[in-house]
């Protein structure tokens, strides 16, 4: 082995060295009051100091319009400014459970919100159920070998890329009574259909659009669980001449399950917000067949002609608390997940 | 206290580092046709004239004039001046100019007659001026009407009269629909009026949905059923939001369509020589042949930082000759008492139909109802028409019976009332 020839090494080392020197500076220069304080205060104290900033932040952005919405959830009138609203108390809340059938919207006050909740609920359910399927299938028939497979990836990936405005009127423009899907069915013969002014069409298309729209990143994950199973259990199934559809219930969708519980939570607390590429698609129509909980909280609190921020943040609460139970759910799911490290 | 101070005016400094500079005059202005080109050439000319003041035009969408800027004025921002329609409803925001505008007597002469539908009630506020009148009525696909063989009804025909003649033509023509009006309560509001509704109560507010709104909303909800009326336009959304169904008529798939006097500039453009169309007035029911009033007005924002400027900018905009201007190449209905008394207008167009369309508007003026004339100006007009549309959607869309709808209608309307605190 040739040496490096004397001095060569030299000017390389002295390069980076003037390179770091203002970043040694600089650390110097904050390692003299962080070590008085870290003497001061522990270890412990350094963590809080440390958080402070990020903590300062969520509790302004995230913590406090939290707790005005709670203070509004709980105000009358359609003033904006809190100061000129009156306190109610409860009155919102017992406005949007003021209901002889929960399961008839019609019979309630507020027919629009159990409308949406029931919209919502319906929404949630179909488009969950569908999502995780296609999802999964999709991750199946990517994880295979085929030709020009990181393209197909791309393909699916694409539509998570997109805005959701771009997504609604991209769909509102094939959908629509002389749009390209009724153009195609006309060429070919066929009878063209209304979808977006039929209600059970407009929900359909709301869910498949979403489930188009979101589907690639679910997938994503899952392909992800899929390549990190060892191949050597495929391997020792096809030794044992194992059919194929027993390899994947007993070893691929075990070994996925904790991917595919994690999927499952995302989608639901992001099904339960729907909001955008829908209101872009159908507008909440025909009617209000495909108005959910966020365009109901929108149209209460903003757009509709005397608003009430009032019944919107007791809306948005109640809302707010199902997505509560829900990430709880994907925190305890994540828990029992986490690979149990350092213990040897 | 030291601690309220400084927040106060570190939130202060926040909000006012993002406000207009001095001298500047943000307008927040929306198009229903070629009206914002010609605005940005008026306001180009006027800082050539008063080069000390900065107008910004901001053009937006009609839907943020409708669902965000309330929301702005009622949080205490906002443009400087805006373009609105929700004139009355609004009225508590805008700018007093009565002490800022160079002749307020000048305001009160030319402007004075419509100054109602733009200020709280009782007061003698000068807010802005409407850029335009408009009227609601009819336009008929006459090439169609034409190539079915069905005679046009003439000015005093009925909505049964027209609902009868369309479809004729629409079941010969092999169009979608025979009529369509746009997804709007003021739209409606008009063969409502036509029907004898009266929805303004003895003591001001809101009365229940009386005899005439319900004849005309069970007739309309059956034409729709039975395919006269386009269904689209009013199921296409949830909620009082607005649709027109003006592409339709340009795309030539209906035979007539009911909307208003600002569509002329419009059809003009995007229909030009492909048929032949005819403005109609409003067809009449058994109670008058009405259109509802109506129209934008430019009104000055009392949050404003700069209301000389305002005041400046807005008595250049209310100048005779600029009004003329404005509604010469805009092809609106002027507002202008001095402009209308004088006459003489000159459209800038070389289509008979639009010219001919416009003169149709005027003459059907006449026939407003004193009903219609009391509506812009009455505080509670936007909470009635958001609570038919909302609920005659649902309707359409097979959610609601005829009895519910009206029960609904009047529920809504109540509990927005109480809400006011009223």
């Amino acid at each position: 082995m040739t040496p490096p020839a004397a001095g060569s090494p030299a000017p390389s080392r002295s390069f980076a060295s003037i390179l770091l020197a203002p970043v040694k500076l600089v650390m110097g220069i904050i390692d003299v009051p962080l070590r008085a304080l870290q003497k001061a205060t522990g270890i412990s104290g350094m963590a809080i100091f440390f958080l402070a900033p990020n903590m300062l932040i969520f509790g302004i952005f995230v913590l406090l319009p939290l707790a005005i919405n709670f203070v509004y959830s709980m105000t009358g009138g359609t003033a904006f400014f809190l100061a000129d609203r009156t306190f109610i108390g409860l009155d919102q809340y017992d406005r949007l459970f003021e209901c002889s059938n929960y399961l008839d919207p019609m019979s309630c006050q507020e027919d629009a919100f159990w409308t949406a909740v029931g919209n919502t609920g319906w929404f949630v359910v179909l488009q969950v159920t569908l999502m995780i399927l296609v999802a999964l299938g999709t991750a199946l028939i990517l994880n295979r070998k085929l030709r020009a497979r990181s393209f197909w990836r791309a393909v699916f990936f694409f539509p998570v890329l997109l805005s959701p405005v771009v997504v609604g009127l991209i769909w509102k423009w094939i959908l629509q009574r002389q749009g390209l899907l009724n153009f195609a069915l006309f060429e070919m013969g066929i009878e063209p259909h209304n979808w977006l002014t039929d209600r059970t069409w407009a929900f359909v298309a709301a869910v498949g659009v979403s489930i188009w729209a979101h589907m690639g990143f679910y997938a994503l994950i899952l392909l992800a669980g899929l390549q990190a199973i060892p191949k050597d259990l495929y391997e020792a199934a096809e030794m044992d001449g194992t059919k194929a559809s027993r390899v994947f219930w007993r070893i691929t969708l075990p070994l996925l399950a904790p991917n595919l519980l994690v999927v499952v939570v995302l989608a639901l607390i992001k099904a339960v917000q729907v909001f955008d590429e829908v209101y872009v698609l159908t507008g909440g129509g025909p009617g209000t067949s495909t108005m959910f909980l966020t365009q109901y909280i929108y149209e209460t609190g903003f757009a509709s002609q005397l608003r009430n921020p009032g019944l919107a943040a007791a809306a948005s609460i109640l809302m707010g608390l199902v997505l509560v139970v829900l990430t709880l759910l994907q925190l305890g799911i994540g828990r029992k997940t986490e690979p149990k490290g350092g213990k040897k | 206290m030291q601690t309220k101070s400084i927040i106060a005016g570190l939130a202060l400094a926040l909000l006012t580092s993002t406000a207009a500079s001095a001298g500047d005059v943000r307008v927040m202005w929306y198009s229903d046709g070629v009206e914002g080109e010609v605005m940005k050439d008026l306001v180009d000319r006027f800082m050539k004239e008063n080069p000390g003041i900065n107008v910004i035009l901001d053009n937006v969408a009609y839907s943020v004039i409708k669902e965000q800027l309330p929301v702005q004025l009622e949080a205490g921002n906002g443009p400087d001046v805006a373009r609105v329609t929700a004139i009355k409803d609004l009225a508590k925001h805008w700018l007093d100019l009565r002490p800022l505008v160079k002749d307020p007597a000048y305001w009160d002469e030319n402007f004075g007659d419509k100054a109602d539908w733009m200020r709280p009630d009782g007061s003698d506020q000068i807010s802005g001026f409407m850029t335009q009148l408009t009227l609601t009525g009819g336009f008929a696909n006459k090439t169609l009407f034409e190539q079915a063989g069905v005679e046009m009804p003439g000015p005093e025909a009925t909505w049964e009269e027209w609902a009868a003649a369309s479809k004729q033509v629409a079941d010969s023509q092999q169009v979608p629909f025979a009529m369509a009006i746009d997804r709007s309560g003021h739209r409606i509001t008009a063969p409502m009026l036509s029907y004898g509704v009266n929805y303004i109560g003895e003591d001001g507010k809101p009365a229940p949905l009386d005899q005439g709104a319900k004849d005309f909303l069970t007739q309309f909800v059956n034409w729709t059923e039975e395919g006269v009326f386009a269904k689209d336009v009013w199921v296409s959304a949830a909620g009082n939001t607005y649709r027109a169904a003006a592409e339709d008529f340009i795309n030539g798939q209906l035979a007539f369509y009911y909307s208003g006097s600002w569509q002329v500039a419009n059809l003009t453009t995007k229909i030009g020589n492909n048929f032949d169309w005819v403005a109609t007035g409003s067809p009449c029911g058994p109670a008058a042949c009405t259109g509802m009033p109506g129209g934008a007005a430019l009104v000055a924002v009392k949050y404003t930082k700069n209301p000389e400027e305002v005041a400046t900018f807005m008595d250049w905009m209310a100048r005779e000759e600029i009004v003329r201007e404005f509604s010469e190449r805009t092809l609106f209905l002027p507002a202008h008492k001095g402009v209308v008394e004088k006459g003489g207008l000159n459209f800038q167009t070389d289509n008979e139909q639009a010219k001919a369309a416009l003169g149709t508007f005027v003459e059907a003026s006449k026939a407003t109802s004193e009903t219609a004339l009391k509506l812009p100006a009455w505080r509670w007009a936007d909470t009635v028409y958001a609570a038919i549309v909302t609920r005659v959607g649902q309707t359409l869309a097979g959610e609601l019976s005829l009895e519910d709808t009206f029960a609904r209608i009047d529920a809504d309307i109540a509990q927005k009332v109480k809400d006011a605190g009223l």
